[in-house]
C-alpha cells in the first residue's frame, strides 16, 4: 500500500457535514451493540460462579436480569447500528458518484487521451469500492478501539494484571491480524496478476478466433495451450492459498496464546486471593467475546488495501488537468459568421508526431462541406477541435471569426453541434436519447429527425413506440440503427453548425445514400460539414475536401 | 436456511464432491474441538475457582487446552486451504471444459464481442467469488449443520433440561429463518439489484460523458445523478428496514436463547442441582451454537456472488452445439457436450475432392438457426468455379456470412446441399473439408505473438523465407519493416496492438502462407479508405491466382477483380445473378461463360 494512495484515501473518507453525526452514531450504536456482548457473557459467567457458592436466589436477580437485558439490547442494537452504517454509506456513494463525475467531466473526452473507455469503467469501479470505507473499515475500526479499550478497563478493575494482558492480547490481535491476512492476501493478488492477464487474453483470442483456428487445424493444439496456461495460474493460486490459509492459522494461534495468557495470571491470582474465584469465569468470558470485535478487522485491512488503491488511481484522476478552460470574460458572438480553422497543428502529447499540422478550414454559414481522409489522417481530433474538446497547439479555431479561447464551452457547444463517430446511445427510452439534443422538441419534430434517418417506421412498429428502452449501449438496437438514433439525436439540435463524424458507417450503400440526402434536406438553413471515408453519395455538397 | 447450496455449482463437477466430504470432515471434527474447548476450559476455572488449584495441578488440562485451541485453529486454516484448492480446480476444470466447448465442439457459435471479453474475464476472475462460497459459505454452512447436533448431544449429557431448551430454540431459530429469510432473501436480492441498476446507470453516463459534453448537458446530468441516488437510498433504506429484520429477530433468538440458558442453569446451580463445571461447559457452548447459524445468513452474498460468477460459464457451457466436433484433433470429444446437433456425423469413405480442380454447388440450399424462425438461406444456387473469383454482394444481414459458413462446414444445410466434384461435403469428415480452405474474416484475429507466428497460423512448419515472401505477396513488408521487431514484434493483445487495415493485410498473408486450393475473403477492405482499398484489391488478386475463390464484398473496388458477381437479397441469389458493381467495372460474365 504506497503512502500517497493512504493519504488519498484519508482525504475521501474524511466525512463531510452531515455525515458526521451519522457516522458517530453509527460507531456508538455497533459499540454498545459490542458492550452488550461482551457483558451478556460476562455477567453469565459471574451469574454462573456466584451460584454455586449457593447464596439466596434474590442475589441472582441483578445477574439475570442484567443477562437478560444486555442479550435485547445488543440485538437491538445491532439492527439499529446495520441501519445507520448503510444509510450512511449509500449516502456517501451519491455524495462521491457526484464529486468525482463533476471532477470527471471537463476531461472527457480532451485530456483522457486513448482507452478512456476502459479507464472509465475502472474509474466506475473505484468510485463504487470506496463505499466499503465507512462499513468495512472506519466504523469496525473505531468500535475495535472502544471495545479493547472497555475490555482493558474492565478487566483491570477485577485485577490490574489481568487488565495488561487483555490490552496486550486483543492489541496484538488487532494489529498482527489483519496485517497478517491482508498482506497474503495483496501478496497472492501481485504474484497472480500476470497469469491472470496471461490467460484471460489467450481466453479471449480463443474465443474470437475460434473460427480461424478450427480451419487451420490448430483448435486442439490451443487447447492444450490454454491448459498449460492454466496450470500454472493454479499452482500459482495454490501457494497463496496456503499462505492465506497460514496466516488464518497464525490468528487462531494467536488467539488461543491470550486466553492461556489471560489464565496463567489469573488463576495464581485466585490461589493467592488477589481476584475473587466468582470473577475469573466473568475474566475468560471476558476476552473471548472481546475477541469477536477484534477478528473481523483482517477483513477491514482488506477492504483497506482495496479502498487506498482505488482513491490513489481517483486522486490522479482528480489532478488531470482539464484540456480547455471557458474564458473568464467571454467574448460575445454575432450569430451569423463562419466555423474556422486557421494554421491549425495539434498533437496529443508533446513528443508524439503531429496529428494535424497547418490545417485550413473555413465553413461559411448554410454551407455544406463533406471532408474526405484515409483512416488515420487526423478527421476525428479535427472534429473535437472544432467544438474545442482540444485547443490547437499552433493556430486556432474561430466560431464568428472570435477564437474560441476567449469563448465558454457553453457559447461553443450551443452553436457546434457534433456527432462523434463513437457517439453514445444511453440505455434510456428513445424518446430521452432524442430529448438529450433538446428538452423542449415537439412531438412532431421528433417523428421528423426519425424519418430523416428512416427509423421512423421501426419506431412506430415497436410496441411501446418512442418509450422502448434501448438497453445497456443501445445494445437492442443493431449497429446501423444506433448509428441514426445518435444522427436523429444531432439533427435535432438546434446549433448552427452540425460536424457529422462518418455518419453513414454500418449503413449499406443505398441506405446511407438516402440518410445522407434527407440530413442535407434537413439541414438546409445550417452548416453541415460531413467527415467520411466513403466517398459515394457527396454530389450534393457544395464543396468537397480532402485533408 | 437462506440459500440452498448452489446444485449445479457443486454438481457440476466431482472435485467440488470431493471438497465437500473434506468439508464435512472438517465440519464434523471443528464441532467436536468445539466441545472440547468448552469443557476444558469449564474444567479449569471450575477447580481454579472454587477448588484454588494451583496451575501445576492443572498444567496436563492446560497443556490439553492449548493444543485444542490450536488444533480450532488449524480446523479453521484448513477450511480455508480447502476451499481455496477447491475453487481453483473447479474454476480449472469449468476453464478447460470452456475452452473444448468452443474451440472444439462449437468453433462458431461464439459470444458477441463485448460478451467475449464478459466471459473471458469471468472464467478468469471469478474465483475470487468462488473462493469465498467454498472457504466462507460453505463452511459455515457445514458448521451449522454439525455444531448444534454436537452441542445439544454434549450437553445432554450434562442436563437435559438446557438441552432440551436449545433443542426447542433450534427448530424455532431455523424457521424463524426460513420464514424470515424468504422475505429477506427477495428484498436482499432487489436491494443488490438496485445497487446494480443504479452503478449501471453511473457507468452509462460516464461512459456518454463525451456525447453529454457535446451536447452541453454535463451539468445537467450531475443533478440526476444526485437525485437518482438519493431516490436509491431512500429505497433501498426501505427495503433494508425490512431485510435486517431477520437479522434481528435470529439475534434476539440467540441471545435470548443465551440469557434463558444462565438463568436456568443459575437456578439449578443454587437448587444444587448442577456444578459449576457442567455449568460453564452449558455455558459456553451456547453461542457456540447460536453462531454458525446466524454467520450463514451473513455469508448469504458469496452463493450469490459465485451463482453469478459460475452463470455466464454455465450459459456458455450450455449454449446448444450446432457444429460438427471435429473429433480427430481433439483426441478425446470434450467431456459434457452435446453431441452434434446442427452437421450430419461423417458417413465417412468419401475420397477428398479438389476445389482447384472441381467446381463447388450450392444445390437449392436452404439454412435456417433452431432458435430463429425464418430463414436465412432460401433455395440458393451457387456455382464456385475452379480457378476463378466469385463475388458475392448485398446488403448486411442477406446471408452472406451464413453462405461462407456453409462452404466451410462450419454449419449444415437446413435444405439441399453443397458439394464438390459430386461429392456432399457432409460426407465429409469436417476437419478434411476445411484443411482445403483458407479464409480471411472481416477482422482478422491476431493471436499474441510474434507476427511471423501469426502469419503462418495455416503453415506452422514454414520457414522464415516462407513467412517473408507471403508478407512481400500481399504488401504487408512495409508495415512489418515499420514495427520496432519486424517479423518478430510481439502483437495481439499482449502485445502491440494493430489497426484494421493492418490485421487484414497479415490475414491475407496468412492465406498466402496457406496454399490451400479454397479461398474464403469476407468483406476483406471493410472499415478502409480508398487507396488502402485499392492496394488490398492488387494483393488480393495476386493471392487468388491459381485458387479457387470466394469473395463477399462490398467495396466497389474488389467487384472489378470478380470473374463472377452474384447479389444476393432476403437470403436469395438476386435473378439477375451478373451485374456491375461501379461504373468502369469491365462487364461480368454470364454464368457459365469463361471469360476471356
Amino acid at each position: 500500500m504506497r503512502r500517497p494512495d493512504t493519504r488519498a484515501l484519508l482525504a475521501l473518507a474524511l466525512p463531510q457535514r452531515g455525515e458526521r453525526a451519522r457516522l458517530a452514531l453509527s460507531v456508538a450504536l455497533a459499540a454498545a451493540a459490542a458492550a452488550a456482548a461482551i457483558g451478556l457473557l460476562a455477567t453469565s459467567g459471574y451469574l454462573i460462579s456466584r451460584a454455586a457458592q449457593r447464596p439466596p436466589i434474590l442475589m441472582l436477580m441483578v445477574a439475570i436480569v442484567g443477562v437478560r437485558a444486555f442479550g435485547i439490547a445488543r440485538a437491538a442494537l445491532r439492527y439499529g447500528e446495520r441501519l445507520a452504517s448503510h444509510d450512511l454509506a449509500l449516502r456517501q456513494l451519491a455524495r462521491l458518484r457526484v464529486r468525482f463525475y463533476r471532477g470527471l467531466a471537463p476531461l472527457v473526452p480532451g485530456a483522457l487521451g486513448a482507452r478512456s473507455g476502459d479507464l472509465l469503467s475502472r474509474f466506475v469501479a473505484d468510485v463504487d469500492t470506496l463505499q466499503d470505507v465507512y462499513l468495512r473499515v472506519v466504523i469496525p475500526g473505531f468500535v475495535s478501539l472502544l471495545v479493547i479499550a472497555g475490555a482493558a478497563l474492565a478487566a483491570s478493575l477485577m485485577l490490574p494484571a489481568a487488565g495488561l494482558t487483555v490490552l496486550a492480547a486483543l492489541t496484538l490481535a488487532a494489529l498482527l491480524l489483519p496485517w497478517l491476512s491482508s498482506t497474503a492476501v495483496a501478496r497472492a493478488a501481485r504474484r497472480q496478476a500476470p497469469a491472470r492477464a496471461r490467460l484471460t487474453s489467450e481466453l479471449v483470442e480463443s474465443i474470437d478466433g475460434a473460427s480461424e483456428l478450427a480451419l487451420a487445424g490448430r483448435s486442439a493444439e490451443r487447447v492444450g495451450r490454454l491448459r498449460r496456461s492454466d496450470a500454472v495460474l493454479a499452482r500459482i493460486a495454490r501457494g497463496d492459498a496456503l499462505a492465506v490459509a497460514g496466516a488464518q492459522v497464525a490468528g487462531g494461534v494467536l488467539a488461543a496464546a491470550g486466553v492461556l495468557a489471560l489464565l496463567l495470571v489469573a488463576i495464581p491470582a485466585v490461589h493467592a486471593g488477589t481476584l475473587g474465584g466468582v470473577l475469573l469465569a466473568a475474566l475468560v468470558f471476558l476476552l473471548l467475546a472481546a475477541y469477536d470485535s477484534v477478528l473481523p478487522l483482517s477483513a477491514s485491512a482488506r477492504a483497506l488495501r482495496m479502498s487506498a488503491t482505488a482513491a490513489g488511481r481517483l486522486r490522479e484522476i482528480a489532478l488531470a488537468r482539464p484540456a480547455v478552460a471557458d474564458a473568464a470574460a467571454p467574448a460575445r458572438l454575432s450569430g451569423a459568421g463562419a466555423l474556422c480553422a486557421e494554421g491549425v497543428g495539434f498533437r496529443y502529447a508533446p513528443g508524439l508526431p503531429w496529428t494535424l499540422e497547418g490545417t485550413d478550414l473555413r465553413i461559411a454559414p448554410g454551407e455544406h462541406v463533406a471532408l474526405t481522409a484515409p483512416s488515420g489522417a487526423g478527421k476525428s481530433t479535427l472534429a473535437e477541435l472544432l467544438v474545442r474538446f482540444h485547443d490547437p497547439d499552433h493556430g486556432r479555431v474561430t466560431l464568428d471569426g472570435v477564437d474560441m479561447r476567449e469563448l465558454t464551452q457553453r457559447q461553443i457547444r450551443g452553436a457546434v453541434v457534433l456527432c462523434a463517430q463513437d457517439c453514445h446511445v444511453f440505455n434510456t427510452s428513445i424518446r430521452e436519447n432524442l430529448l438529450l439534443a433538446r428538452r423542449d422538441a415537439s412531438e412532431d419534430e421528433l417523428r421528423a429527425v426519425l424519418a430523416a434517418v428512416e427509423l421512423d417506421e421501426w419506431a412506430a412498429g415497436l410496441p411501446q413506440g418512442l418509450e422502448t428502452l434501448v438497453g445497456r449501449d443501445g445494445e437492442l438496437m443493431s449497429g446501423g440503427q444506433r448509428r441514426r438514433l445518435a444522427l436523429a439525436r444531432a439533427l435535432l439540435a438546434d446549433g448552427r453548425f452540425l460536424i457529422l463524424d462518418e455518419p453513414t458507417a454500418h449503413l449499406d450503400g443505398e441506405l446511407a445514400a438516402r440518410v445522407m440526402h434527407n440530413v442535407q434536406r434537413v439541414c438546409d438553413d445550417r452548416s453541415l460539414l460531413v467527415i467520411t471515408h466513403d466517398t459515394t453519395a457527396l454530389e450534393d455538397f457544395d464543396r468537397v475536401l480532402s485533408l | 436456511m437462506p440459500a440452498p447450496i448452489d446444485r449445479r455449482l457443486l454438481g457440476e463437477s466431482r472435485v467440488a464432491r470431493v471438497h465437500l466430504a473434506l468439508a464435512g470432515l472438517l465440519g464434523v471434527l471443528s464441532a467436536v474441538l468445539i466441545v472440547a474447548q468448552a469443557a476444558l476450559l469449564a474444567f479449569v476455572i471450575d477447580r481454579a475457582a472454587m477448588g484454588h488449584a494451583t496451575l501445576a495441578s492443572l498444567r496436563t488440562q492446560l497443556i490439553a487446552l492449548a493444543a485444542v485451541l490450536c488444533a480450532r485453529a488449524l480446523a479453521g486454516g484448513a477450511f480455508e486451504l480447502s476451499g481455496r484448492w477447491g475453487a481453483v480446480r473447479v474454476m480449472s476444470e469449468l476453464r478447460g471444459r470452456l475452452a473444448r466447448r468452443l474451440l472444439l465442439a462449437s468453433p462458431e457459435r461464439r459470444p458477441t464481442s463485448a460478451r467475449t471479453g464478459e466471459l473471458a474475464n469471468t472464467a478468469v476472475q471469478g474465483v475470487d467469488a468462488l473462493e469465498s462460497y467454498f472457504a466462507g459459505y460453505l463452511p459455515q454452512l457445514v458448521l451449522a449443520a454439525a455444531v448444534p447436533l454436537a452441542v445439544i448431544a454434549w450437553v445432554g449429557a450434562l442436563d437435559p433440561v438446557t438441552a432440551g431448551i436449545l433443542a426447542l430454540t433450534v427448530p424455532l431459530l431455523v424457521a424463524f429463518m426460513v420464514l424470515v429469510g424468504k422475505g429477506a432473501n427477495a428484498q436482499a436480492r432487489g436491494r443488490w439489484q438496485a445497487l446494480a441498476l443504479l452503478g449501471a446507470h453511473f457507468l452509462d453516463v460516464v461512459q456518454g460523458l463525451a456525447t453529454l459534453r457535446a451536447y452541453g448537458r454535463e451539468h445537467a446530468q450531475e443533478r440526476t445523478l444526485a437525485e437518482v441516488g438519493e431516490r436509491y437510498r431512500a429505497e433501498t433504506m426501505a427495503t433494508l428496514r425490512v431485510a435486517f429484520l431477520s437479522a434481528l429477530v435470529l439475534e434476539l433468538c440467540a441471545m435470548i436463547g443465551t440469557a434463558l440458558v444462565a438463568a436456568t442453569i443459575g437456578v439449578q446451580l443454587v437448587d444444587g442441582a448442577l456444578g459449576l463445571q457442567a455449568g460453564l461447559t452449558v455455558l459456553l457452548l451456547a453461542p457456540e451454537l447460536y453462531a454458525p447459524l446466524r454467520l450463514v445468513g451473513q455469508q448469504f452474498h458469496a452463493s450469490t456472488d459465485a451463482s453469478n460468477a459460475s452463470e455466464l460459464m454455465f450459459a456458455a457451457l450450455d449454449a446448444p452445439v450446432a457444429i460438427a466436433r471435429s473429433s480427430a484433433a481433439g483426441g478425446a470429444p470434450a467431456a459434457g457436450a452435446v453431441p452434434w446437433a446442427g452437421v450430419a456425423p461423417w458417413a465417412g469413405g468419401a475420397s477428398i475432392p479438389d476445389p482447384a480442380l472441381a467446381p463447388v454447388r450450392f444445390e437449392k440450399v436452404g439454412f435456417e438457426y433452431p432458435q430463429r424462425r425464418g430463414g436465412v438461406l432460401s433455395d440458393v444456387d451457387l456455382e464456385l468455379e475452379p480457378g476463378l473469383i466469385t463475388a458475392l454482394v448485398g446488403p448486411s444481414g442477406s446471408g452472406k456470412s451464413t453462405l461462407a459458413r456453409l462452404l466451410m462446414r462450419l454449419d449444415d444445410p437446413t435444405t439441399g446441399r453443397v458439394a464438390c466434384a459430386g461429392v456432399d461435403l457432409r460426407e465429409l469428415h469436417p476437419e478434411d473439408w476445411r484443411a482445403q480452405i483458407a479464409w480471411v474474416p472481416q477482422r482478422p484475429t491476431l493471436f499474441t505473438g510474434t507476427v511471423a507466428e501469426n502469419i503462418a497460423l495455416y503453415a506452422p512448419a514454414a520457414t522464415r523465407a516462407q513467412v517473408e515472401r507471403a508478407a512481400r505477396a500481399v504488401g504487408a513488408e512495409r508495415l512489418i519493416d515499420a514495427l520496432p521487431g519486424g517479423l518478430d514484434t510481439v502483437i495481439g493483445d499482449g502485445g502491440r496492438r494493430l489497426s484494421a487495415g493492418q490485421s487484414q493485410r497479415l490475414g491475407l498473408a496468412r492465406a498466402f502462407l496457406a496454399e490451400r486450393p479454397l479461398l474464403v475473403l469476407d468483406e476483406p477492405t471493410a472499415h478502409l479508405d480508398e487507396p488502402s482499398a485499392l492496394a488490398l484489391a492488387d494483393a488480393i488478386e495476386r493471392l487468388a491466382r491459381g485458387r479457387t475463390t470466394l469473395l463477399i464484398v462490398h467495396h466497389p473496388a474488389l467487384g472489378e477483380i470478380a470473374d463472377r458477381v452474384h447479389r444476393i437479397r432476403d437470403g436469395r441469389i438476386a435473378p439477375e445473378s451478373a451485374l456491375t458493381l461501379a461504373a468502369g467495372a469491365r462487364p461480368i460474365a454470364e454464368p457459365g461463360e469463361v471469360p476471356a
